[in-house]
């Protein structure tokens, strides 16, 4: 194909292109001669990683490769556990500014029965350039009101999001009534600030009430299915059922320290049996509250501003740090859409701000994945995961590593995206 | 003490307007409050890292009275100097930032397309942390740039961080050429076209409101030579002793005409807000047609399709490192673009255009290697000597050379390093940042009445879109919903 031909492509039918031509010579594949940091099972400093049908089928320092198998020498790197980012929005947004392409924000204060997986679009040109980065589960997260629906993880391949979707990962969100003033373009008064917040509150007990009320009735009709139903369809708060009845996770996003401690308070006065705190941008200030809560934190963006203008300059770098000095089970997130590639700079730099590398790693791989209850699948190169997994020249957070392959699902993905496409096509124009 | 808990009891509270009152006054000035900051210090046994010369193993920097005095092994220092030990850490060029807005009150004078008379000089504030914050990051000088709503905006200012200062006149980088801030595509033309009665509101309409002003300012600069001449003639006459009298009548003094015109004169140098390839065209072409040559586009997510054009044409960019997609112009983008503009030999800067960015400008550059493999070299001249050439400044900051500014920042790894973390920054050879010894909380000013204020960020109200500040009102939403 001519230069030209593929710059047609590239500029007129973004949309349109599938965002990756798989290889599917065997559904079988090792990689060897590989330095490989498994995260849950220490480093093996030569070995194999061997995948199939999908899945990790075998690691260690001595493994037999069937005859047969697609083999790949990745002599002089490291293989690493796919990177997750848990909380974004990718697939659920295509251009910031353009709101017919923004689909994480559905109208109204209690959605839960709202899914953001029914909005992922698979085709989206942000996934490809994501996943060449190494980054290769993200949770895609609904946001707006009270309620705003389940997030879930999706694999950063698949044409459907079924196939994309992590099995198990459906979370549904909460965002904390916020107490006090939003920021400096918040014009209220104090006493319509403390009403909202009192009303807000009330709004999500009274909801909370309702879901134990539907769970119980649910339970009754379950026990005796001859009884007639008589429940009226209210479908955002049997949405919440799984909740009340600890059979789904609560992501509660809060950030201000006064408002976690009320969350905490709420968590557990209601008997939240799966709780998360997701932002936490002050979790540092009431570090050791949350840890003695037990409530594991999705902390980030970790570049970002201090909350308070009289605070150090470095404490979002240091939150999740803090965080885990003081007992907290940490996972990062970066809350972007295009840039969901930079989660190992934002690692990079909690690791360097008080995290460790070590545990920077664990916070964008096992840890989410335990925290999000999929560790069975994703978060370690472990015999039995899905084979989410990528090869790199170096540390996967430092700047200028590169990534030299890609496995998601054990499909090898192509190291393409628009930005590298756009790179060979104009480095060196014709004039 | 509880920080979220307002304070009841009176005398509580007394003693702690007292107590905050001294903190305001510890605060104040310098942070590393016990040496005079007298413009002289040396920097001992760093890895230096000139930028335009040899990276140099246990070298010293001695600074004198504010400039680079010795760069070197065993630099003899006078008796008394401040000494840093800077073993196994980097020493490399205050970093510039070719495209801020912190330390302004204001970004946009949105009333009109073409507002070239107003500057930035009349809203910048010595009290942001902001600035702190920048400095913390190894930012020594950074670019005021109006905002992007007019095809012409407001002149910008160059300041140096010098935090502490109280006057906005102290901060300035003086004798920096002036600057005046344009803007192509997507948002001059929402902000005037979008009310359906004013130009522009396509790109062909930037075009007009861009040669109409040209022209207009051309006509201004010709009307005011020619009186000046016949001026000038009519004082020779007179000196000649021929008794003729005055004739000629000033024209009409206009400051926006004056300003364009001092753009045709050369002596304002353009920074254009511009994202698509296609506008980046039109303007190299209009300001060729008006003899204008210095030009840097800013953000110009699209340069590297238009690279040898504008290395043909002497022209600059100042871009992000990775930022796509937030806006439907800056869709077809690549992060490549950093590594395609210097390898088509166009100077090209990363820039932040955000107060949270302009902490990590050493990691932005470092994302050059990630994208295209650029050299160490190469990477750090996008954040030093390249945005100090675009802002006419090269021959004072943007490398560790002999006779330029005291301006460094002092790494504890590679400043390109992902784990490199700044901890002393230098301005004219004063310590402005110490991460060791600075207290937490670095205002400058506080009311010591003022509660704590709550105010809390999060990554969808962050301060990423200053460049459409104050023009929230002309779309009837907030400021978070705006892009740059």
């Amino acid at each position: 194909m001519t230069r030209s031909v593929a710059g047609l492509l590239v500029a007129g039918f973004g949309f349109g292109v599938p965002n990756a031509a798989l290889s599917q010579e065997t559904d079988r594949t090792a990689l060897t001669n590989a330095r490989i940091v498994t995260v849950e099972f220490g480093v093996i400093e030569s070995g194999v990683v061997l995948i199939e049908d999908g899945r990790i089928a075998a690691v260690g320092a001595n493994v037999d490769v069937p005859t047969g198998t697609t083999t790949i020498d990745v002599a002089g790197h490291t293989v690493y556990p796919g990177m997750v980012d848990s909380g974004t929005r990718l697939g659920l947004s295509e251009v910031g500014s353009d709101p017919r392409t923004q689909d994480f924000r559905e109208n109204g204060n209690l959605t839960p029965h709202v899914k953001a997986l029914t909005a992922v679009n698979p085709n989206s040109v942000l996934i490809p350039v994501t996943r060449v980065s190494g980054v290769l589960t993200a949770l895609a997260e609904p946001t707006g009101g009270l309620f705003p629906g389940t997030a879930a993880f999706i694999n950063l391949h698949g044409y459907t999001p079924e196939q994309m979707y992590v099995e198990g990962s459906s979370t549904m969100v909460m965002q904390f009534p916020v107490t006090g003033r939003r920021g400096s373009f918040d014009q209220r008064s104090d006493d319509d600030i403390e009403k909202a917040s009192k009303e807000a509150m009330k709004t999500l007990n009274d909801m909370w009430d309702r879901a134990h009320l539907m769970a119980r009735l649910e339970s009754v009709y379950e026990a005796d299915p001859e009884m007639e139903r008589t429940t009226e369809y209210v479908p955002e708060v049997s949405a919440l059922v799984p909740v009340v009845n600890g059979d789904m996770a609560l992501m509660i996003v809060v950030n201000r320290a006064a408002d976690i401690e009320k969350a905490i308070d709420w968590v557990q006065e209601r008997e939240v049996a799966l709780p998360i705190f997701s932002g936490c941008a002050e979790g540092w200030r009431v570090a050791s509250k949350i840890a003695a809560a037990g409530i594991p934190c999705i902390v980030g963006p970790v570049q970002s501003l201090p909350t308070r203008a009289s605070d150090r300059f470095d404490r979002a770098y240091a939150n999740a740090g803090l965080l885990h000095k003081a007992g907290v089970k940490v996972a990062l997130r970066t809350g972007e859409s295009e840039n969901v590639r930079n989660l190992p700079f934002h690692a990079g730099f909690a690791a360097a701000y008080g995290l460790g590398k070590e545990e920077a790693l664990r916070a964008v791989t096992l840890n989410p994945a335990e925290i999000f209850g999929v560790a069975e699948h994703i978060g370690s190169i472990s015999v039995g995961k899905l084979a989410n997994l990528f090869v790199a020249d170096g540390d996967p957070f430092e700047t200028k590593t590169s990534i030299k392959y890609v496995f998601i699902e054990g499909h090898n993905i192509p190291m393409e995206s628009r930005h590298t496409r756009l790179y060979d096509e104009f480095l060196n124009r014709s004039r | 003490m509880n920080m979220e808990q307002p304070m009841a009891n009176r005398s509580v509270r007394a003693a702690t307007v007292r107590v905050a009152a001294i903190l305001v006054m510890a605060a104040m000035g310098s942070p590393a409050a016990s040496v005079a900051q007298d413009g002289n210090l040396v920097v001992r046994n760093a890895t230096v890292i000139t930028v335009t010369g040899d990276v140099l193993e246990s070298a010293d920097v001695l600074v004198r009275n504010g400039k680079i005095a010795a760069v070197g092994a065993d630099v003899i220092a006078p008796a008394g100097v401040r000494e840093i030990d800077a073993s196994g850490k980097y020493v490399m060029p205050g970093i510039l930032d070719a495209h801020s807005h912190i330390a302004l009150t204001t970004v946009n004078e949105g009333s009109n397309p073409v507002t070239a008379e107003v500057t930035m000089e009349d809203s910048v504030d010595p009290f942001q942390v902001s600035i702190y914050r920048a400095l913390a990051g190894g930012v020594t000088t950074a670019h005021l740039m109006h905002g992007s709503a007019n095809v012409i905006g407001g002149q910008n200012e160059t300041i140096k961080l010098r935090y502490g200062v109280r006057t906005p006149d102290e901060l300035r980088f003086e004798g920096a050429p002036r600057t005046i801030k344009f803007a192509l595509g997507e948002n001059p033309t929402r902000v005037h076209g979008g009310s359906g009665n004013k130009n522009p509101s396509t790109r062909m309409g930037v075009e007009l409101v861009l040669r109409n002003a040209f022209e207009e300012g051309k006509r201004y600069m010709e009307a005011w030579d020619t009186y000046n001449a016949s001026v000038a003639s009519q004082g020779n006459r007179r000196r000649g002793n021929r008794g003729m009298s005055a004739t000629a009548m000033p024209p009409e003094y206009n400051l926006r005409l004056e300003t364009i015109a001092d753009i045709l004169r050369g002596d304002i140098l353009v920074h254009a807000h511009s994202y698509r390839a296609d506008e980046i065209l039109m303007l190299m072409e209009v300001l060729g047609d008006y003899g204008v040559n210095k030009i840097t586009f800013q953000h110009a997510n699209e340069a590297f399709k238009v690279a040898p054009e504008l290395a043909e044409f002497g022209a600059s960019a100042s871009i992000f490192a990775d930022w796509w997609a937030y806006k439907f112009e800056v869709y077809y983008s690549t992060a490549y673009n950093a590594a395609i503009l210097t390898r088509n030999d166009v100077s090209t800067s990363i820039n932040s255009d955000s107060g949270e960015l302009i902490r990590h400008l050493y990691h932005e550059a470092a994302k050059s290697q990630k994208y295209g493999g650029l050299t160490d070299a190469e990477a750090l001249a996008l954040i030093t000597i390249n945005p100090a050439k675009q802002l006419g400044i090269d021959d004072r900051v943007g490398s560790i050379e002999v006779g330029k500014d005291g301006d460094l920042a002092i790494f504890s790894e590679h400043p390109l390093s992902v784990y490199a973390i700044n901890e002393m920054t230098i301005v004219d050879g004063n310590l402005l940042f110490d991460r060791a010894n600075d207290p937490d909380d670095m205002r400058l000013m506080v009311n010591p009445d003022e509660e704590v204020p709550e105010t809390m960020i999060r990554y969808w109200e962050t301060d990423m879109h200053q460049c459409m500040q104050n023009t929230e009102w002309l779309f009837g939403i907030s400021a978070d919903q705006l892009s740059y």
